[in-house]
């Protein structure tokens, strides 16, 4: 998962203070500062309409930014026309052009730069190889498949090299395993060719796997941007904590803060202790979260006053295979979620009066929502 | 595996594929057929009915039966023999009271210019049946041309049942008495000249229409809907007034007292009026103003399914955007290239009112000639050749378009 032995430190493009607007009445992309390190694979995460395509066109020069700077290796690119950007960009519906061959296609790139015939004729050959294609090359786009529309897309954006691939969406009209087959293929050619990648997607999974670090997108904003496992363990508001992953949420008033813990007087009664990470002072509001696999259920009192420990009605319980999900009425939230390893709910039944029991650092107090 | 896909697995994979298709071609069938009835009978047998016009050679054999019947076994050399003046003889004095003798007259007079009194003249003094054995010398002695060979040639040539005459007028050529393909005599030699200058009038208003036409089509498949809806108006305009008064129109404002005309002496840019109609300016001015829509529309149409993602992924690949214009964008408009420019052709071939409003003498188009023979003298047989010429170069010209469309035929390469 972690790519840090391609990504280095240095910078290739720096987002710095970036809006857009499309309307001149609200800001599609509020405040952007983002860096981009080299031989790293940044996925934007984010709900539909957050701003990641608009953040990509302004990447690749087909939107300007309304306010702010993009700097492509330290060199300010607002006034670059696309063309001259060398930025390689593998877009959602492919676009490929469907009056050439795949050969065609992929050669297109290298014949405008002025490559020789030769050396096209080699490196067209040399990634259609790469992409396991070759024997297609005659074809028109038209009649491949779409997933070999998608690698025909890719080997076309990566041909000639470019310092930085964008991809939006690029395996969103693929089925599941298709689109499994296709993360690994672009990881590998991420990791082999030690390219850049910005990568565009819906899928938390797909970020989750592909990804050295995830920009997480919400209504203009970029509201966390870390390494996947980071992410999910440590999201530092409440949005984040929700979008990625389970999450449980109890809200609750601040009562005091000591060193970095928060105790917190749940709505429905009851105190926990937990991480101080996004809150105000005493007496705001605060939300809780705690992952379900952070959470065990206790038929009686076990004494142990490390943990926070809840009681709560045991609901329903749902046997997933290599998990069991537990719903739980706690107070706060009548459908509090436990996830158990196999094997764990023996001696459950719905309708029983439990307990939850979580660890203090495993309850992240945020933001309220 | 189902017992339906073993019994049928003895019968070849192409059978079944063929059968599987058959209901659904016959589907098809029914669907089109009120439509393809309704051709039938409004196209494809009034075409034919021109067609066959166009080499029918009815007149003579009907009004001259004996005489076509005695020439049979004509070799062509020399006088025929005595049967023959006496059949003609008959078949004279039987035509004139029937009172069809004229239409025979009018045919022959095509071959032979002058036959048409020939005909009539020795008609008209002939009396009675030679006595047996005298018609020959009956026959000249009232009229001499019956002595001469071209005038049986020409009985001989116009007595059907088909006849190549009329397509070979069509075209400058004739047969010369020896029935040998010659070109026609100068002075009837002008359908060439004609057919020349229509599909040189038609090149000239297809290349005008799509210089015009194709930024405006870009225009408008590029704006938002609502204004690109707007423009639509303004381009769809010319269909709501009839082609009559657009025509009109152009006069009233290319005339030498007229607008343009009026506004540059005004403005001293000219002191005469320029002559800006009834000749191939005006004609072309008036026809490409008509002719317009009909090559924007298809190739807005086409333009419109061009995704412009195309035209972004070809950027970021690299190519300047004149680069990209050439060799992403404009081979992608080829289809409505090729469907407007076919259909201006096609049209502007075909056009009459307006050259004959705004042209001159001298840019009188092919329609001109066959509305000329078809109101006007009525020779249906050469209108007939004349329509089927020009049908028969907009069939090669559709058909060479045909194939160079299959040939690059592609389908789309967006998935949506
Ligand atoms: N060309 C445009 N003109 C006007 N508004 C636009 C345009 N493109 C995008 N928007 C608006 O900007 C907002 C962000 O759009 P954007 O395409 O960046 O979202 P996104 O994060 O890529 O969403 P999705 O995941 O659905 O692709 C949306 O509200 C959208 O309606
Ligand atoms: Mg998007």
């Amino acid at each position: 998962m972690d790519g840090g032995m391609i990504a280095t430190t240095e910078t290739l493009v720096r987002f710095t203070g970036v809006q857009k607007s499309y309307d001149g009445e609200h800001l599609v992309v509020k405040s952007l500062d983002l860096d981009i390190r080299k031989g790293e694979f940044l996925t934007l995460l984010g709900p539909s309409g957050s701003g990641k395509t608009t953040t990509l066109m302004m990447l690749a020069g087909f939107e300007v930014p309304t306010q702010g700077e993009i700097f492509l290796a330290d060199r300010p690119i607002k006034n670059m026309p696309p063309h001259k950007r060398d930025i390689g960009m593998v877009f959602q519906n492919y676009a490929l052009f469907p009056h050439l061959t795949i050969e065609e296609n992929v050669a297109f790139p290298l014949s405008v730069r002025g490559v020789s015939k030769a050396e096209i004729k080699e490196r067209v050959a040399a990634a259609l190889d790469m992409i396991k294609l070759g024997n297609l090359a005659n074809r028109r786009p038209g009649q491949l498949s779409g997933g070999q529309q998608q690698r025909v897309a890719l080997a076309r954006a990566l041909v000639f090299n470019p310092a930085l691939v964008l991809m939006d969406e690029p395996l969103g009209a693929l089925d599941k395993r298709l689109r499994e087959h296709m993360q690994l293929e672009i990881k590998r050619l991420h990791e082999t060719m030690g390219l850049t990648v910005v990568y565009v997607t819906h899928d938390q999974g797909e970020a989750l796997t592909m990804s050295d670090r995830i920009a997480v997108f919400n209504d203009g904003i970029v509201q966390q941007i870390d390494r996947p496992d980071a992410l999910y363990e440590r999201p530092v508001n409440s949005f984040v904590a929700n979008f990625i992953g389970e999450s449980n949420v109890l809200s609750g008033v601040v009562e005091n803060i000591e060193q970095g813990w928060v105790r917190v007087a749940l709505d429905t009664g009851g105190t926990v202790t937990a991480l101080a990470v996004n809150i105000g002072g005493p007496g705001s509001r605060t939300s809780l979260s705690v992952r379900p696999e952070r959470v065990a259920i206790e038929t009686g009192d076990s004494g142990d006053t490390t943990m926070n420990r809840l009681p709560a009605t045991l609901t329903d319980l749902i046997y997933l295979g290599d998990h069991t999900l537990a719903v739980l009425h706690t107070p706060g939230n009548p459908e509090f979620m436990v996830k158990l390893p196999a094997g764990a709910y023996a001696g459950l039944v719905p309708g029983q009066d439990v307990y939850i029991a979580f660890r203090p650092d495993d309850c992240r107090a945020l933001d309220p929502v | 595996m189902t017992a339906a896909f073993v019994a049928g697995a003895d019968v070849p994979l192409k059978r079944r594929l063929k059968r599987s298709e058959r209901a659904r071609q016959l589907r098809a069938l029914g669907l089109v057929m009120p439509l393809l009835a309704f051709l039938l009978f409004t196209f494809v047998i009034p075409l034919a009915g021109m067609i066959w016009k166009s080499v029918d050679d009815w007149e003579v054999p009907q009004v001259l039966p004996h005489t076509v019947a005695a020439l049979e076994h004509w070799n062509g050399q020399g006088l025929p023999d005595e049967a023959a003046y006496a059949a003609l003889a008959a078949d004279m004095r039987a035509a004139r009271d029937a009172g069809t003798l004229p239409v025979a007259a009018k045919r022959l007079n095509y071959v032979v210019n002058g036959f048409r009194t020939t005909l009539l003249s020795t008609a008209r003094k002939l009396k009675e049946q030679p006595a047996p054995g005298t018609a020959k010398e009956t026959l000249i002695g009232l009229t001499p041309a019956w002595g001469e060979r071209e005038s049986w040639t020409a009985i001989k040539s116009a007595s059907g049942p088909v006849t190549s005459y009329y397509l070979l007028a069509a075209v400058d050529l004739t047969r010369n008495a020896d029935g040998a393909i010659v070109s026609a005599p100068e002075d009837q030699a002008i359908y060439r000249d004609v057919f020349i200058r229509t599909f040189t009038i038609g090149i000239g208003v297809t290349v005008l229409c799509l210089v015009l036409g194709f930024p405006v089509a870009y225009l408008l498949a590029n704006l938002p809907t609502g204004r690109s809806n707007l423009l639509m108006i303004f381009v769809l305009l010319p269909f709501w007034t009839s082609l009559l008064v657009r025509t009109c129109a152009w006069i009233v404002i290319l005339q030498s007292e007229g607008i343009v005309n009026g506004s540059l002496q005004w403005l001293g840019v000219i002191d005469e009026p320029l002559r800006l109609i009834y000749n191939r300016f005006g004609v072309y001015m008036a026809m490409t103003h008509v002719l317009l829509p009909f090559m924007i529309l298809p190739l807005y149409s086409v333009m419109r399914s061009i995704s412009p993602a195309y035209m972004r992924a070809a950027a970021s690949l690299g190519a300047p955007p004149t680069t990209a214009f050439w060799r992403i964008y404009l081979p992608q408009t080829i289809p409505g290239i090729g469907a407007g420019c076919l259909l201006v052709f096609i049209l502007a071939i075909g056009y009459y009112i307006t050259p004959a409003l705004v042209g001159g003498a001298a840019d009188q188009m092919i329609s001109a000639f066959i509305a000329f023979y078809t109101t006007e003298t009525v020779n249906w047989g050469l209108a007939s050749a004349l329509g089927a010429v020009l049908l028969l170069s907009t069939l090669v010209l559709a058909t060479v378009y045909g194939k160079l469309a299959l040939g690059r035929q592609t389908t789309g390469g967006l998935k949506n």
